[in-house]
């Protein structure tokens, strides 16, 4: 009990820490508002690909989604890290971060996106094309709201997976919470930075995923 | 000129000619021909997949015409040319599902192509929603959700969106067959007052007393043709075709 | 195009590494065969659990289930490979990794089972009691047949994503895929082995995320 108290709860330690950690959370968060964006960008344009009417865009669209949903994510970074400076691409860490998490982030995104814009009624949008409306009006005003509100819950759940996905910055160096908590722990071998690390991940994200359980029964009720 | 005599030189305000559409292998419609004069309401009867949707779609290209002309007011609906949006714009369509937009307020629901397609300014559409929401007796509801309203309520809404862009000639697909029997009156009732303030409608339904009512003209389809059309006497006493017969003999039985 | 194959596809370092990377498949495999099979089976038996509405055995679950959500992976797997043997408690890297990504799926598979659960009408508990089945037989046989259906779409997509999981396993040396190629990466200064490792991926995964797909329409809800 003593021991489990002083290997990870040493308030000492995590005060020394906290300096650190709390420039590693910037460092996430920086990277949260490049990467969520990001993603639902490309996986909204994904999902429209998916679903055009085109068979060549639509399969295309489709086998790109898939082929980077197989992809471990970390094994997507450490390729464009480690493996592309051998083809004379040298990217930062931040770069490969937000060009890998992009790739498979928009994947994710894509086939949620998709299974919202299936979820709309057909006779939604033939009833705002009735009206004059144009494509893009009706998939703007009609579709999208629909679309995004059906899968709501779904958004919201692969946001908390992209934070958390944050952490395999560390990997790549990225001086992120979780990189900066593992340096104080082979500095004073102790685990205490990491359960800082991890309290303040639970803080940020406990709310999100108490929201989407939420939002998940009712939805199905 | 007297509002009369302009009237007689203008053209019909809805006409289709020779309309063709076919599904895969399957002919839908061989070849319709159909006048619909200003202020006319035309009742469409027929079997089910006789080709009445199809054909009502066709008038506002949600299924594109395979051969064919569409005019509406002498404007051609088909062609390369074309602004389709602006042309349904003056089409007004009610859907049998309704197909009101779940995501807005039955305001809102009216409004949207009040400014998007014609662009006007939120509080102009707005007053002009209201206006359209009050002819079908809704605009205490203005601000409820679809959700919120019964089906006749909903139907009622998705007329007064249709009615609020000012169309030309007024598109019903059986507006009330998804309807519960004690709501289909309050529907027939907004129909019939728009027939009685001049509006121009082409309507699919089974309701037969409101043909006999307010019906200018009745058409029987069967299989993708017009087989027979007249006056709703013409029709319901004395039918010619042997199909409208048995149609007819077949609907009274269940009736 | 010679110095893409030469930096890629290098023949002599493919041939050199390719065994090692082949035993990192096998790893990866049977990591992930264990992580799936003890995941979902830990998760469905939490949510039956759960069913039985016991209050604070149902609040130790939801607190379980929402922190391992919560959670980064790699948090926790840094957390207690680095941690325990503080403790005393030495685990092979392997183990720790089995250990915390089977906690993770677990707490997932119970929040969707336990969806699929509760998507379950009233009335089919009602009808099923009335004929004399108890709570256990009742949820046995008439419910989670059920709520099946709803679950297996959602519980497959996620157990493909905490699989794919098991490349963490590189940061602490395990010998899995990713590890094998990293380490012949450094000693070959070639980006052949990770071109290599990421191919072994697709050749696993992409069938999977594939069958995904295939059972999210198979099973697609009737009606929509
Ligand atoms: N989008 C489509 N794709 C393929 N076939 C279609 C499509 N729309 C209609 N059809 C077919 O065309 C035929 C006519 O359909 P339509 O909906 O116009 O009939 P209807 O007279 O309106 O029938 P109902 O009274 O049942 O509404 C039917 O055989 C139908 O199956
Ligand atoms: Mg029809």
């Amino acid at each position: 009990m003593e021991a489990i108290l002083t290997q990870f709860f040493n308030v000492e330690i995590m005060v020394k820490a906290l300096p650190l950690v709390l420039q590693g959370l910037g460092i996430t968060l920086l990277i949260c508002v490049v990467v969520i964006p990001l993603g639902l960008v490309g996986g909204l344009l994904a999902a429209l690909a998916a679903v055009s009417r085109n068979r060549a865009v639509r399969w295309s669209a489709i086998a790109l989604v898939d082929l980077f949903r197989a992809v471990p994510p970390l094994v997507l970074l450490i390729f464009i890290y480690a493996g592309l400076p051998f083809a004379g691409l040298s990217l930062s860490p931040f770069a490969a971060v937000a060009i890998g998490f992009f790739l498979n982030n928009s994947a994710y995104f894509a086939e949620i996106f998709r299974a919202g814009l299936l979820s709309v009624h057909k006779g939604q949008a033939e009833a705002a094309r009735s009206t004059g409306l144009t494509q893009n009006q009706t998939l703007i005003h009609v579709v999208l709201p629909q679309a995004t509100r059906n899968v709501l819950p779904d958004l919201m759940s692969n946001v908390v997976e992209v934070i958390k996905l944050t952490s395999l910055a560390s990997v790549v160096s990225l001086g992120e919470m979780l990189h900066a908590a593992g340096l104080v722990r082979s500095l004073t071998y102790n685990a205490s930075p990491l359960v800082l690390a991890a309290g303040i991940y639970l803080a940020m994200l406990w709310p999100l995923v108490r929201l989407i359980s939420r939002f998940e029964r009712r939805i199905a009720s | 000129m007297t509002q009369a005599a302009q009237e007689a030189v203008a053209p019909p305000t809805l006409v289709v000619r020779g309309l063709r559409k076919s599904f895969g292998s399957e002919e839908v419609l061989q070849g319709i021909d159909l006048t619909v004069a200003r202020r006319e309401l035309v009742f469409v009867l027929g079997p089910s997949g006789s080709g009445k949707s199809t054909m009502l779609r066709c008038c506002n290209r949600l299924e594109e015409p395979d051969a064919g002309e569409i005019t509406l007011e002498g404007d051609p609906v088909t062609g390369p040319k074309v602004d389709v949006n602006q042309l349904r714009r003056r089409m007004g369509m009610v859907f049998q599902a309704f197909n009101l937009y779940p995501h807005l307020s039955a305001l809102s629901n009216v409004t949207l192509a009040l400014r998007k397609v014609r662009g006007l300014p939120r509080p102009e559409a707005e007053a002009m929603g209201l206006t359209a929401l009050d002819r079908v007796g809704l605009k205490a509801k203005a601000a409820s959700y679809p959700a919120h309203l019964s089906g006749g309520q909903q139907q009622r809404v998705a007329i007064a969106r249709a009615l609020a862009l000012e169309p030309s000639v007024m598109l019903f697909d059986e507006p009330t067959s998804a309807l519960d029997p004690e709501l289909v009156g309050d529907v027939l009732a907004v129909m019939q007052d728009m027939k009685a303030q001049g509006m121009t409608m082409l309507v699919v339904s089974h309701e037969m007393k409101f043909a006999r009512d307010a019906a200018d003209r009745v058409i029987f389809m069967d299989a993708g043709r017009i087989v027979e059309q007249g006056t709703p006497e013409q029709i319901f006493e004395t039918p010619h075709h042997e199909r409208t017969q048995t149609f007819l003999a077949r609907f009274s039985g269940r009736g | 195009m010679e110095a893409f194959l030469d930096t890629f596809f290098n023949g002599a370092v493919l041939a050199r590494y390719a065994p090692s990377i082949l035993q990192g498949v096998w790893v990866t495999v049977l990591l992930s065969v264990l992580i799936v099979v003890s995941g979902i089976v830990g998760g469905a038996a939490l949510a039956c659990l759960r069913a039985y509405r016991i209050r604070p055995l149902s609040a130790l679950i939801v607190i379980y289930a929402d922190m391992f959500r919560a959670l980064p992976p790699l948090v926790l797997i840094l957390l207690v490979f680095f941690g325990l043997p503080n403790l005393g408690i030495l685990l092979s890297s392997s183990t720790v990794l089995y250990l915390i990504l089977t906690l993770v799926l677990a707490a997932f598979a119970e929040e969707i089972v336990w969806a699929g659960i509760t998507a379950v009408p009233k009335g089919q508990w009602e009808a099923s009691r009335s004929t004399g089945l108890g709570f256990t037989q009742t949820l046995i046989w008439v419910i989670l047949p059920q709520a099946v259906r709803l679950v297996i779409p959602p519980l497959t997509n996620r157990a493909i994503a905490i699989t794919k999981m098991t490349a963490l396993g590189m940061v602490i040396g395990v010998p899995d895929i990713l590890g094998q190629a990293t380490t012949a990466q450094s000693f070959s200064a070639n980006a052949s082995p990770l071109m290599l490792a990421a191919i072994a991926y697709v050749l696993l995964f992409l069938p999977l995320v594939i069958f995904s797909r295939w059972l999210e329409t198979r099973f697609a809800a009737p009606g929509v």
